[in-house]
């Protein structure tokens, strides 16, 4: 028997503005069980300064098997990358 | 006694507390019931570790001997120590502990709320910073509370017996002696009676939404402030002070 709890996906966020970003994952019973260990887990040493907890079952995960299909057409549209645009004088980033 | 030596004993109670509740929390370390919670665990007591050390500091300072704060955690005697008497029973079950750190985590909380306004600007700001800390340790507390009560009738018999164990050592937390007299006049200690509502309405209210029964208030142990403990606190220094006391002043 799976003694273990659920599971949930842990997002932090370093700083205001930037993403959520994928840290791992915990055990929890409920949604405030969740928060907490994520909080203890992943912001230990001052990584966070929000969390988001998903319950991993509600995460649709496209399959390995479909990975040519899904990915490797796009392996030759260089033209969709912007890297044919003249950067503008001053500009860090478009 | 003058003022000095008021506060030095008072600083030197509040940093007993948190070192010995950190040690017993720590002895939770890779015995958790899940990684989770053994992580959570080890947090609070790091959170306390952390305290005492800013607390033992301080408190070295004022004794003007030029000991640190690790001279006082690892070479006083048992009599020496002024730590809650809460705070030295043993770990027990996991039911144990989360009683013992939600109804310390709720007498903290309202002893810093109160102290972060202390005259004394030193515990003044190591408290704003605790309770920022504290504030968590007593949610965490209070959520276990929940699940174990509310949980199984095996989890709730364990709470309710960690609650009724437990409680004959509240009162220990709620005395008062010569130096909380003298430096509560300079507004630098503060009345622990005030606090002593606060704390019995929430506790309240937690183990009532938790399917838990409050004891009666029957005998209560004493003795922490004068430096008088239960048999468990020479076990902790034991093993918490072996290094120092079979090599001393060792560094690696």
């Amino acid at each position: 028997m799976d003694t273990q709890l659920d599971l949930w996906e842990v997002f932090i966020q370093s700083k205001a503005g930037s993403h959520h970003v994928h840290a791992g994952s915990v055990h929890a019973s409920d949604e405030a069980m969740a928060l907490q260990n994520a909080r203890d887990i992943y912001t230990r040493r001052n990584e966070g300064s929000s969390l988001w907890v998903v319950p991993a079952k509600y995460i649709t995960a496209s399959s390995s098997a479909d990975a040519d299909m899904l990915f490797d057409p796009a392996n030759d549209k260089i033209y969709r990358h912007p890297t044919f645009y003249i950067m503008p004088e001053g500009a860090k980033q478009i | 006694m003058t003022k000095q030596e008021a506060l030095y004993k008072y600083v030197l109670r509040l940093g007993d507390h948190a070192l010995i509740q950190g040690h017993r929390l720590s002895e939770w370390c890779s015995k958790g019931p899940i990684l989770e919670e053994d992580l959570a665990l080890t947090n609070l007591a790091l959170d306390n570790i952390g305290r005492a050390q800013a607390l033992l500091k301080y408190a070295a300072e004022l004794q003007g001997l030029g000991n640190t704060e690790d001279d006082l955690a690892y070479k006083r005697g048992e009599r020496e120590f002024y730590n809650s008497l809460m705070s030295e029973l043993p770990t027990g079950d996991f039911a144990f502990t989360i009683a013992k750190q939600m109804l310390i985590s709720v007498f903290e909380y309202f002893q810093f709320t109160a102290l972060s306004h202390s005259a004394d600007e030193t515990i003044a700001g190591i408290a704003a910073k605790t309770l920022k800390e504290v504030r968590y340790h007593m949610m965490h507390a209070r959520d276990w509370c929940y699940r174990l009560g509310k949980g199984t009738e095996e989890s709730n018999r364990r709470l309710q017996n960690a609650i009724n164990e437990l409680w004959m050592f509240t009162g220990d937390l709620f005395e008062m002696n010569d130096e909380d007299k003298m430096l509560e006049v300079l507004d630098i200690a503060i009345d622990l009676n005030e606090i002593k509502t606060q704390f019995d309405t929430l506790v309240q209210t937690i183990l009532r939404e938790s399917d838990i029964r409050i004891p009666e208030n029957g005998y209560m142990q004493t003795g922490s402030k004068k430096g008088i403990h239960t048999e468990h606190l020479g076990h902790v220094l034991t093993e918490m002070q072996y290094l120092q006391r079979a090599y001393p002043d060792a560094t690696w």
